[in-house]
C-alpha cells in the first residue's frame, strides 16, 4: 500500500469518494513528505500548511454533507506565477518580494470550485525565463532522480514536487516548453494545452501570445482530469476559446489502431543525445505495436523556431514586465525621481536572465529594428504554423523527443544562454503554432535519468494526444518507477 | 512677408460608457482616490484586459457622424513608455489600424463662408491615472486609469485660432448630439494636443511644428494658439527658425514655453496587443449602428428655420443642445406662434435653468404646458407680465397654466364695463394729467394707462384701456 502522498489524483479522488481516507489524511501525508524531502529537493517556495489543512477539513466537512465534486479534497500545488488570493506570488523574483495576490487566477477559481485544496507555491525560473529553474532568485530546485542535476524549467518546482511525491499534481505554465521539458526531466506527465484552451487570467504574463497553463501529473489520466477542470471560455481572457470542454477522461482507453503518427525528420538531428534518441525510437516502435501507423513528415521551418521565439517572446516580455516599477506593489528602491526609482528598483529586483530578455525584447521592437526582427519573426511564425497544419493533413499526432538531452548538472548550461535556449528546440514550435503537446515518460538513460516522449496534437487535439499518451503509458512500466527520494 | 498657419488637433474625448474600457470599474467622476480600481486597471500581475464593446460602438458611431470610413478590421496595440500614472507602463491604444479613417467637420468662418476641416483618423485607447503632488510627497489616483477615450486626429487644415475654436465647438456639439460623450470640459472629458506651424504664403511645404500638450479648455486653446502663431511668425521674421518641440501653455502669463523634456526622442515600440483579439466589424453591424444616427446640428438648424420660420439666430441658440432643440420643437408644434415659443425658451426658460444650475431634462414644465402658456398670451387671456408670473409658479411647482390663471384670478380683464369703471376713476383722480393730454402732451396718456392698470391690479387688457381712454378724452 502506497503512502497517501504517492497517490495519483484519480486514486485520491476515488479513495475520498469511498471515504477510505480523508482529505486531511492526504494533505498531512503530503505535508510530511514535503517536510521530509523538500530540504533536499527545494520544490516549494512557500507552503501554507495551516491554510491547506483548513481547506482539507472544509472539504471533508463538505463531503459528509453529501458534496462530491471531482477534486473535492485533492491537494494541488501552484507554480509561483499563478495568483492565489491572499498568497504571495513572487514569480521567483526579488521584484515581487512582499506582493500578496488580491485575487484568484481563473484556473485557481476553477480548481476551488471543483473542491481542490490549494497547497503551496512552487519554484521556477524567474518569470518563467529559463529551462533549469536555476534562474530562481530564491533557491535551486534539485532533480529528485539525481540531486546533482537540474529539474528542468521553468516549471522545475512543479515537476520535482510531483516526481518526489511532494504533491499529487501541480499546475505549471508553458511558454516554450516550460511544462513539458521539466516533466520530461523529472519523469512525470506534463501537458501544454492549445493556446486559448485554458484561461490565462491570473497567470503573470511572460509572453502573452505563447503562455499557456497546464497540469504536471503522475499519469496521463490525471492530466486529462485536471485539464477538464481548468479549461473553458473565460470572459476575463479574450483569447480563451469558446469551445465546449469534452470529458477528456472518458475518451481515454483502447489501443492506437487507425491512428497515424508522424515523425518529423528534422527533429532527429545532430545534438540529440544518443540515449534519448534510442528511448524515443523504442517508444515509437511501441506505438506501432499498439496499432498506430508511423509516417515520416516534414516540419521544415522548425529550424527557425528558437530564433523566432527569442524575438517574439522577449518583445512581449519587455512590455509585460514593464509594470514592475515599484510604484504599486513589490520591491521599491527609492530614487531621485520616478525614472530613477524605476531604474534602481528594476536593477535590484530583476535577475540577469530577465534583464537580458527585457533588453533583447526592447531592442527587437525599437524603431529601425522592428521590421527586421519583430515583423519578420511574425512572418516566420506563420510559416511554422502552416508546417503543422500541413503535417496534420498526413497524421493525427506527431511524436518527438521532449528535449535533446536528459537532465543536466547544475551550472552546465548556465554560462551559455544559447546552449540553454537550444534545449527547447523541440517544444518551442508547439507554442509558436498555438497547438498542444504532452510529455510522457518513455524510459531512462544509463544513469537512470528519465527521458520524455512528446506527443504533439493539432489545435484542440488534446483528446487525441491524451489517448495516445495514455495507451503508451499503460503499455510501458516507466510511470510506475519512482526516484529513491520519494517515500 | 505674409504667413499662413497650419494647425492640427489631436482631441481626446472621454466616451460615455458606464464602465472602464478593459474592466468592470465604474467611470464615475469625483470618487475618493483609488476607490474605482481593480487588478486590471491597476496593472496587477496576471490581470488581463477585456474590451468594453460599448466603447467600440460609441467610437464607430462618432466616426459615422463625422463621415469617416469605418475599418472592418482594426486592432489594439501596446504603446510603451514609462510614467508613474500609467499602471502597466504601456498604454493600450491603436497604432496602424485605427477604427475610423478620414471624415471631416464643416465649420463656419467669420465671413459666413464654410470650410471643411479634414480628419485623419479616430482611434480608441485607455486613459491614464492622475499624478497628485503634495507638500512633502506625491501620489497617484488611478480612478481615471482605464477610462475609455477616443482620439480624433485632424489634418493640418486649421488656419487660425478662430478656426480651431469653431472646430472644437462644432465637434463638441456633434459628439453631444450623438450621446457618445458628456463633453464636460470641467471633468476633463475633452482634452487636446495642438500642433501648429507657419509657412510663407506661396510655400507648399509645411513649416516646422510645435506641439502644445493636454489643453483642457477651449479658451486656453484659443489663447495659446493666438500666442503661438504670432510667436512663430515673429521668430521667422527676425530670421530665426522654429524648433520642433513640445511647449507648455502658461495660462497666467499668457505665453507658451518650451518644455525641457526631449519628447520627440520617444520610441514607443508599438506592437499588437496579444491579450486582445482584433476588432472585426461586419457591414451588418455597422449598418445597424448607422440607422440610429441622429440629425446633426447643422442640418437641424436649417430644418428648424424652415419648418418653424424662426430666424437663424434663434436656430443657433436652440440647436446648441439637442435636448433644448427637442423641447423647442415639441413646444412649437403646439403653439400658436413658433417664434413666441422660441422667445420664451431662449430668454425665460434657459435663463432660469442657468440661474438654478439645472438641465432642461429637470424642467418641471412640459412642452405642452409651455405651449399653453404661450397660447394664453397669444389669445390675450393674460398679458406678458402676468404670463411671467404664471411661469414662475410653473417653474417652481409645475402645473397647467390655465389652472394657475384661474386659481389665482390672473385672467386679463377684457370686460369693457369693468375697465370703463377704472378709466373713469383714473380720469377723475388725475385732472392735471388729463389737462396735459388735452393740451397736446401725448406722453400723459401713458401715465393714465398706468393708473388704470394699477387700479385693475394689472389685469386690464392694455389695448382696451388705451382705446377707452382715447375715446373718453377726445
Amino acid at each position: 500500500m502506497a503512502n497517501l502522498n504517492q497517490l495519483t489524483v484519480a486514486e485520491a479522488a476515488e479513495k475520498l469518494a469511498k471515504r477510505a481516507c480523508s482529505s486531511e489524511d492526504i494533505v498531512r501525508a503530503v505535508l510530511s513528505s514535503i517536510e521530509k524531502t523538500d530540504k533536499q529537493v527545494g520544490a516549494y517556495l512557500t507552503v501554507d500548511a495551516e491554510s491547506a489543512l483548513a481547506q482539507a477539513r472544509a472539504a471533508d466537512t463538505a463531503r459528509t454533507k453529501g458534496e462530491n465534486k471531482p477534486l473535492l479534497g485533492v491537494p494541488i500545488g501552484m507554480k509561483d506565477l499563478l495568483n492565489v488570493k491572499r498568497q504571495p506570488c513572487t514569480c521567483a523574483s526579488k521584484i515581487l518580494n512582499g506582493y500578496v495576490a488580491p485575487y484568484d487566477a481563473t484556473v485557481v477559481a476553477k480548481l476551488r470550485a471543483a473542491g481542490a485544496v490549494l497547497l503551496g507555491r512552487l519554484n521556477m525560473d524567474e518569470f518563467a525565463m529559463g529551462g533549469s529553474t536555476e534562474n530562481s532568485a530564491y533557491q535551486p530546485t534539485r532533480n529528485p532522480w539525481d540531486l546533482s542535476r537540474v529539474p528542468g524549467g521553468s516549471s522545475g518546482g512543479s515537476a520535482a514536487a510531483v516526481a518526489a511525491d511532494e504533491a499529487l499534481a501541480t499546475l505549471g505554465s508553458d511558454t516554450g516548453g516550460s511544462i513539458r521539458q521539466p516533466a520530461g526531466f523529472c519523469g512525470c506527465v506534463g501537458l501544454k494545452p492549445t493556446y486559448g484552451r485554458v484561461s490565462r487570467y491570473g497567470l503573470t504574463a511572460f509572453a502573452s501570445s505563447l503562455d499557456q497553463i497546464g497540469p504536471l501529473t503522475k499519469t496521463v489520466r490525471d492530466s486529462a482530469l485536471l485539464l477538464g477542470a481548468i479549461s473553458g471560455r473565460d470572459e476575463m481572457d479574450s483569447t480563451s476559446l469558446d469551445v465546449p470542454v469534452p470529458d477528456y477522461v472518458a475518451q481515454l482507453g483502447g489501443d492506437l489502431k487507425g491512428l497515424r503518427l508522424g515523425l518529423p525528420r528534422e527533429y532527429f538531428i545532430e545534438g540529440l543525445d544518443a540515449e534519448v534518441e534510442q528511448s524515443v525510437r523504442v517508444a515509437v516502435a511501441k506505438c506501432r505495436e499498439l496499432g498506430a501507423e508511423i509516417v515520416e513528415i516534414s516540419l521544415p521551418h522548425s529550424k527557425y523556431a528558437v530564433a523566432v521565439y527569442y524575438i517574439i517572446a522577449t518583445a512581449e516580455a519587455s512590455a509585460n514586465l514593464a509594470r514592475f516599477d515599484g510604484v504599486r506593489y513589490g520591491l521599491r528602491v527609492d530614487g531621485e525621481d520616478p525614472l530613477d526609482q524605476y531604474g534602481k528598483t528594476r536593477a535590484a529586483g530583476f535577475g540577469q536572465e530577465v534583464k537580458r530578455r527585457i533588453i533583447l525584447g526592447t531592442y527587437v521592437l525599437s524603431s529601425g529594428y522592428h521590421d527586421a526582427y519583430y515583423l519578420r519573426a511574425q512572418k516566420v511564425r506563420t510559416l511554422i504554423r502552416r508546417d503543422f497544419e500541413a503535417a496534420f493533413k498526413q497524421c493525427d499526432a506527431i511524436l518527438t523527443p521532449v528535449a535533446p538531452t536528459a537532465a543536466y548538472k547544475f551550472g552546465e548550461k548556465l554560462a551559455d544562454p544559447l546552449k540553454m535556449y537550444l534545449g527547447d528546440i523541440f517544444t518551442i514550435p508547439v507554442n509558436l503554432a498555438g497547438i498542444c503537446g504532452v510529455s510522457v515518460p518513455c524510459g531512462f538513460t544509463s544513469e537512470k535519468l528519465p527521458v520524455g516522449l512528446q506527443v504533439i496534437g493539432p489545435a484542440l487535439g488534446e483528446n487525441v494526444i491524451l489517448k495516445i499518451g495514455h495507451a503508451y503509458e499503460q503499455a510501458t512500466p516507466w510511470h510506475k518507477e519512482k526516484p529513491e527520494i520519494s517515500g | 512677408m505674409n504667413f499662413v498657419a497650419n494647425i492640427g488637433l489631436e482631441v481626446h474625448v472621454q466616451l460615455k460608457t458606464r464602465t472602464k474600457i478593459f474592466c468592470g470599474c465604474p467611470t464615475t467622476f469625483g470618487a475618493p482616490p483609488n476607490t474605482r480600481v481593480c487588478p486590471v486597471c491597476l496593472g496587477y500581475p496576471g490581470a488581463m484586459p477585456a474590451m468594453n464593446s460599448e466603447a467600440i460602438r460609441l467610437t464607430v458611431f462618432s466616426g459615422l457622424m463625422l463621415g469617416c470610413k469605418i475599418n472592418p478590421y482594426s486592432k489594439m496595440d501596446r504603446k510603451n513608455y514609462y510614467y508613474p500614472d500609467m499602471p502597466k507602463n504601456y498604454q493600450i491604444s491603436q497604432y496602424d489600424q485605427p477604427l475610423c479613417l478620414g471624415g471631416g467637420i464643416e465649420i463656419k468662418l467669420a465671413d459666413g463662408s464654410k470650410k471643411m476641416i479634414g480628419l485623419t483618423r479616430i482611434h480608441i485607447e485607455e486613459d491614464v491615472g492622475k499624478n497628485m503632488h503634495f507638500a512633502a510627497s506625491s501620489g497617484i489616483d488611478f480612478n481615471r486609469a482605464g477610462t475609455p477615450l477616443m482620439e480624433i486626429v485632424t489634418e493640418p487644415d486649421i488656419a487660425s485660432a478662430d478656426e480651431a475654436l469653431a472646430f472644437l465647438e462644432a465637434l463638441k456639439e456633434i459628439l453631444a448630439y450623438g450621446g457618445v460623450s458628456d463633453v464636460n470640459l470641467e471633468e476633463g472629458n475633452l482634452r487636446c494636443d495642438v500642433n501648429s506651424s507657419v509657412r510663407p504664403v506661396g510655400q507648399d511645404k509645411l513649416g516646422t511644428k510645435t506641439e502644445l500638450k493636454n489643453m483642457n479648455t477651449f479658451k486656453g486653446v484659443y489663447r495659446a494658439l493666438s500666442y503661438e502663431i504670432t510667436r512663430q511668425i515673429s521668430e521667422l521674421e527676425k530670421g530665426g527658425r522654429i524648433r520642433q518641440e513640445t511647449r507648455r501653455w502658461d495660462d497666467l502669463a499668457g505665453v507658451t514655453l518650451a518644455m525641457r523634456s526631449k519628447e520627440e526622442a520617444h520610441d514607443y515600440r508599438y506592437f499588437p496587443e496579444p491579450d486582445l483579439l482584433p476588432i472585426v466589424l461586419t457591414p451588418a453591424q455597422i449598418d445597424d449602428w448607422a440607422r440610429a444616427l441622429p440629425e446633426l446640428p447643422e442640418n437641424r438648424r436649417a430644418r428648424m428655420m424652415r419648418d418653424y420660420g424662426i430666424p437663424e439666430y434663434d436656430a443657433n441658440v436652440l440647436a446648441v443642445d439637442q435636448a433644448v432643440a427637442n423641447y423647442f420643437e415639441a413646444t412649437a408644434k403646439l403653439s400658436k406662434s413658433a417664434k413666441s415659443a422660441s422667445n420664451w425658451i431662449m430668454t425665460t426658460v434657459l435663463a432660469k435653468l442657468t440661474e438654478q444650475h439645472l438641465a432642461i431634462g429637470e424642467l418641471k414644465i412640459t412642452p405642452a404646458q409651455l405651449a399653453s402658456l404661450v397660447n394664453l398670451v397669444e389669445v390675450k387671456i393674460i398679458n406678458i407680465s402676468t404670463a411671467k408670473e404664471v411661469f414662475e409658479i410653473m417653474f417652481a411647482q409645475g402645473g397647467e397654466p390655465e389652472e394657475i390663471v384661474k386659481a389665482k384670478g390672473l385672467a386679463q380683464v377684457s370686460d369693457t364695463g369693468a375697465i370703463e369703471k377704472f378709466v373713469d376713476e383714473a380720469i377723475a383722480a388725475n385732472a392735471k394729467t388729463v389737462a396735459d393730454y388735452k393740451g397736446g402732451k401725448e406722453a400723459a396718456l401713458k401715465a393714465l394707462i398706468g393708473q388704470v392698470m394699477k387700479l385693475s391690479k394689472g389685469k386690464a387688457n392694455p389695448g382696451l384701456v388705451n382705446d377707452l381712454l382715447k375715446r373718453k378724452l377726445s
